[in-house]
């Protein structure tokens, strides 16, 4: 095991990778903004280091000034977190030129599963199941792919993390102008123009489910997570075990993932994300990193996905079962709290005046804030994760309903009226909820703008 | 007639080129703040005179484009 290591992230997600590590004893390094000064993770690492100023680029993006933080602190190995630069294979092999480790799959994995055409074609060769349609490289391929697929279509960026940038098309007109934005955005932010044009399915669950590679070449599954509710494909709430589906469903969902897994040599924490529409499957991409929705998978397996991380890159495997000493239960669900204004759906910045959140045994909060701290402009707009655990789903729901009236919130604005909603509505309750359930939602109440998400912050 | 930002944000992307005739509802600029991306429509049809370049930070209330005939 590591003696020290870096968490290359700020807020919440760097509180919970240094939370095990101390558990496990080990010592960390945080890295902090200008703009995170006052913010809990920098005083609960063993040290901290400035890595620059407000702005990401310049700071938790500027891979030379978190490697020397590394080196200065002696730190062994790096934990990227989720968003930031833990799909930047670049920087894997930084860490690893450096002569650290990187606590997540090889950089080779991270390009594999990074180009979602390549990685696509390498989980048909695997036999799983995936949307029809293929990478295009302009319109006509483009146009040729809808004459044998038919619509809607899914217009994206092969590079780039999920969320920003997709878009469905029904239409030859819109899939033209699709193309051309989702190329220009790809060579702009990721240096590639080549879009991938798949059937969409409509009325879809998107179910993900987790893996953990050891070195060995063993997979393990951890369960699957429901992440339906989405804004724009940024994941809102979500619940784990998915109720509404089929067992033999699951168990196909299983086996594709840990063939995609196995067939790829996968070494540590991963995601294999599907959408699922009655018993049709297909799958969407793979996230090689800890995923923010992780804790609702722990507090119904009993496993410590941070440890076994530890285990897996510090030792190749995991001599225990890496248990956290918590309650398991038979259904989770998490609720992303959100700096946003309910009514526009616009981000919303600001002092954290009052920031009281739920408290409970069966309630689990993941937060990168105190009370007193400045929500800043310059990263996303995650408040917590409010977590909650049952021994069935309709608990969970009232548990989870009585866990946000406890929530409050001044000095921005929440998400929290939202999330009550979901919570109340008769599609949810039910369990046969799918995608569109937010939109729903959404339009039924003002019609007003509203925000996408751009893919730094994972789902 | 003004274009307006909606809050403190960066310019991302810029949509449409000076001299362009838009419809209402139709992008303009999509603006980032806190990772999520801020689409600015145009208010009404017309021709485009864009403001602003892409890279830009921009306040609450900054004129990023105006709609003329």
């Amino acid at each position: 095991m590591f003696d020290r290591i870096l968490i290359a992230n700020r807020g919440e997600i760097a509180r919970r990778i240094m939370r095990t590590s101390h558990r496990l004893g080990l010592t960390t390094v945080a890295v902090y903004s200008d703009a995170d000064a006052e913010l809990p993770h920098v005083n609960e690492a063993t040290c901290a280091v400035n890595v620059g100023p407000g702005p990401a680029a310049d700071s938790y993006l500027n891979t030379e000034r978190v490697l020397r933080a590394a080196r200065e602190t002696n730190a062994q190995a790096v934990h990227p977190g989720y968003g930031f630069l833990s799909e930047n294979p670049d920087f894997a092999d930084a860490v690893q030129r450096a002569g650290l480790v990187w606590i997540g799959p090889s950089p080779a994995t991270m390009r594999l599963v990074a180009d979602k055409a390549q990685a696509r074609s390498l989980m048909e060769e695997l036999g799983v199941p995936v949307n029809a349609g293929s990478a295009v490289n302009d319109f006509d391929d483009a146009r040729r792919v809808a004459e044998g697929v038919g619509f809607p279509l899914m217009v994206k960026s092969c590079s780039g993390g999920g969320g920003i940038g997709m878009e469905v098309v029904h239409s030859v007109s819109a899939l033209q102008s699709a193309v051309e934005r989702c190329q220009s955005f790809g060579s702009r932010f990721f240096g590639s123009s080549e879009v991938l044009v798949e059937r969409y399915m409509a009325n879809a669950k998107h179910i993900e489910v987790q893996i953990m590679g050891y070195a060995d070449g063993h997979v393990d599954v951890l369960g699957e997570r429901e992440c339906s509710v989405q804004r724009r494909f940024q994941k809102v709430l979500e619940e784990t075990p998915s109720l509404a589906l089929r067992q033999d469903v699951r168990d196909r969902l299983v086996k594709a993932a840990l063939a995609g897994a196995e067939g790829i040599g996968y070494v540590g924490a991963g995601t294999f994300e599907f959408l699922v529409s009655d018993d049709a499957i297909a799958f969407l991409e793979v996230n090689a990193r800890i995923q923010v929705e992780h804790p609702i998978t722990e507090m119904t397996t009993g496993y410590d996905v941070v440890a076994k991380q530890l285990h897996i890159a510090s030792e190749g495997q995991v001599a225990d079962l890496a248990r956290t000493t918590d309650a398991v239960f038979d259904h989770a669900l998490e609720m992303r709290l959100y700096a946003e204004d309910p009514v526009r759906f616009f981000p919303s910045p600001g002092p954290l005046d009052v920031f009281t959140l739920p408290d409970g045994e069966s309630i689990r909060v993941e937060t990168g804030y105190r009370q007193g701290n400045t929500v800043s402009r310059h990263y996303d707009p995650l408040l917590a994760k409010i977590c909650v655990g049952a021994s069935s789903r309709p608990e969970s729901i009232e548990l989870a309903i009585d866990a946000l009236s406890e929530v409050n919130v001044q000095g921005v604005k929440t998400n929290k009226d939202f999330l009550l909603e979901v919570l109340n509505d008769a599609d949810f309750s039910s369990g046969k909820y799918d995608v569109r359930i937010a939109s729903r939602l959404r339009s039924s109440a003002t019609k007003v703008e509203s925000a996408v998400a751009i893919p730094v912050v994972e789902g | 007639m003004d274009v307006i930002a909606p809050m403190l944000a960066n310019v991302w992307k810029v949509c449409v080129r000076d001299g362009d005739t838009v419809q209402s509802g139709e992008v303009l600029v999509i603006l980032e703040c806190m990772k999520m991306e801020i689409p600015v429509e145009a208010p009404i049809d017309g021709v485009i005179k864009i403001l602003v370049e892409e890279g830009e930070m921009v306040e609450e209330d900054t004129v990023l484009a105006s709609v003329g005939q």
